[in-house]
């Protein structure tokens, strides 16, 4: 159990609340103490908007604990509309075939479950391919 | 400054050794290397470990290592980078020696993987990474290296089946080296065959996660007899370069920026350019990362390392030989014992005694352990004496 891990980082799972630099007000997701571009304390709340582009993907066969249940699915870099790189699952595929450069947008979706009846459910964001409706 | 040489090299067979644990493993690399240098007695052992608090429920091993090997006074700890944990502790080795605190340094890199099975060991080797925004996506290392190699398809528009050369050319090399797992060469329909893992990575694309221990007995060159120097090895170049850890955080990932500025960092210090060394022992945990690290080191060009590879450009009688032993591919990837394989390997191929897979007239060799997809990069140049 590490509850108190994930529960630190819910409005990034949740909510996809980065960072933007108060210095050279780049936007910064997963947050950092300190700006990746400028160097300066990084600590104004951004909130993403979740949209952005299939950057690479590759869809895995063989999960690691916690994630066999749900394979296979697919993993990708998402290049967010503001500029930050995120690594996350794709969902709501259907017969969609995935390509560099498609439009996705973040939803919530379960992450991974502990395993056991007491195990922890973990949820967070997901992408799926944009225009399927209200999220 | 000071010259530091290696003095003895040991390893173990790669495998999957059930039978012995992680202290005995590195007793006998240990062991082999002392008598190799003929008996040159360390003050310090420096111990290269990635999975053992993980999967052996061990830590403290350089007090362990030390004890159960019978090495008296030294001091002794490990060093961690991921699988470039061997090559850490070579650099520590390194700057042990050459600062002279201390004459002679032992470096072990062992890793004990079958210590456990099932999905837990690849959340295990997954730690590597960062946990809360990359593991917890459900990612694993194998598919970190297929997001760059689907990456790299798209923008070198490289046919799929060209990097079969590169495991082609592994198994090839590791068919003659008795300590590799995999001893045998294979057919390009064998990898065109093999199971997807994560697209487009097949098996074949990955370097198989093995058992292992090996070590090198680190001096500096004014402690040691005349005669003796002949048949030892000079470390010429040492780097030690990191990158944002995640993919997702670097501008250009397939850059592998790191990799590349270690090699630059390491031939500076040599008094080298890249091209003056005879052959390369580079880090083919996954085909791609072998792709990425030749042209990141500017042996070829960005987007077409696997051009060179078609024209033989990498094999051992090549412009520039790769993975001379089998590389991790074929030797086996035991982690954190990999970066001192390679130099154990270097350090054949400059004495002469890699046999069949001799790079002729080997004088200088460029080696490179990867933590990650060259999140940490550490670069060696290693010299023959005479």
């Amino acid at each position: 159990m590490e509850i108190p891990r994930h529960w630190r980082i819910k409005s990034q799972r949740y909510g996809l609340v980065g960072e933007v630099c108060p210095h050279c007000e780049i936007k910064i997701f997963p947050p950092r103490d300190v700006c990746p571009n400028c160097g300066g304390e990084a600590k104004e709340e951004y909130i993403f908007s979740g949209r952005g582009e299939v950057y690479s993907f590759t869809s895995l066969y063989d999960g690691p604990a916690g994630f066999e249940e749900t394979t296979p699915y697919t993993v990708a870099l998402i290049k967010l509309e503001e500029g930050p790189v995120v690594t996350a699952q794709l969902t709501d595929l259907g017969d969609a075939s995935v390509e560099i450069g498609m439009p996705v947008e973040m939803v919530t979706r379960r992450i991974r479950s502990d395993g056991d009846e007491r195990g922890m459910l973990i949820y967070g964001y997901k992408f799926r391919p944009l225009g399927l409706g209200p999220r | 400054m000071t010259e530091v040489v290696i003095a003895g090299i040991g390893q173990v067979p790669v495998g999957e050794h059930w039978d012995i644990s992680m202290r005995s493993l590195a007793a006998r690399a240990i062991l082999a290397a002392r008598k190799d240098a003929n008996g040159l007695k360390p003050q310090a052992l420096y111990v290269g470990n990635f999975l053992g608090p993980m999967v052996s429920h061990q830590s403290n091993l350089g007090t362990l290592l030390a004890q159960n090997a019978g090495l008296e006074g030294v001091e002794a700890f490990t060093i961690e980078a991921a699988g470039a944990s061997g090559a850490g502790a070579f650099r520590m080795g390194y700057l042990a020696v050459s600062s002279g605190y201390v004459d002679t340094a032992l470096v072990v890199g062992v890793e004990k993987y079958t210590d456990m099975i099932g999905p837990g060991l690849e959340h295990y080797i997954g730690m590597g990474m960062d946990y809360d925004y990359e593991l917890m996506q459900g990612i694993t290392t194998a598919s970190q290296a297929a997001l760059l190699m689907q990456r790299y398809l798209y923008e070198s528009k490289a046919p799929r089946e060209a990097f079969a050369e590169f495991s082609l050319s592994a198994h090839a090399n590791g068919a003659h080296n008795p300590y590799a797992m995999y001893r045998k060469a294979i057919k390009l329909e064998t990898y065109e065959r093999a199971e997807i893992v994560s697209s487009p990575l097949n098996m074949f694309d990955i370097a198989p996660y093995a058992d292992g221990a090996a070590a090198v007995i680190l001096t500096r060159s004014e402690l040691v007899r005349p005669s003796e120097l002949e048949k030892m090895v000079r470390v010429t170049g040492s780097s030690v370069v990191i990158d944002r850890l995640s993919l997702h955080d670097r501008p250009d990932p397939l850059a592998f920026e790191a990799a590349g500025l270690s090699v630059e960092q390491a031939c500076r210090q040599a008094g080298i350019l890249p091209k003056d060394v005879d052959f390369f022992e580079l880090s083919d945990a996954y085909s791609i990362f072998a792709v990425l690290s030749l042209e990141a080191a500017g042996f070829a060009k960005r987007g077409e390392a696997w051009k060179l590879a078609q024209s033989g450009a990498f094999r051992l009688k090549g412009e520039l030989p790769i993975s001379t032993m089998g590389g991790l591919k074929a030797r086996g990837n035991p982690l954190a014992a990999t970066g001192v394989y390679q130099v154990v390997e270097a350090v054949q191929q400059l004495r002469g005694q890699s046999g069949a897979n001799q790079v002729a007239g080997a004088r200088r060799a460029l080696v490179q352990s990867l933590g990650g997809p060259a999140s940490t990069a550490i670069t060696h140049v290693l010299e023959r004496c005479t």
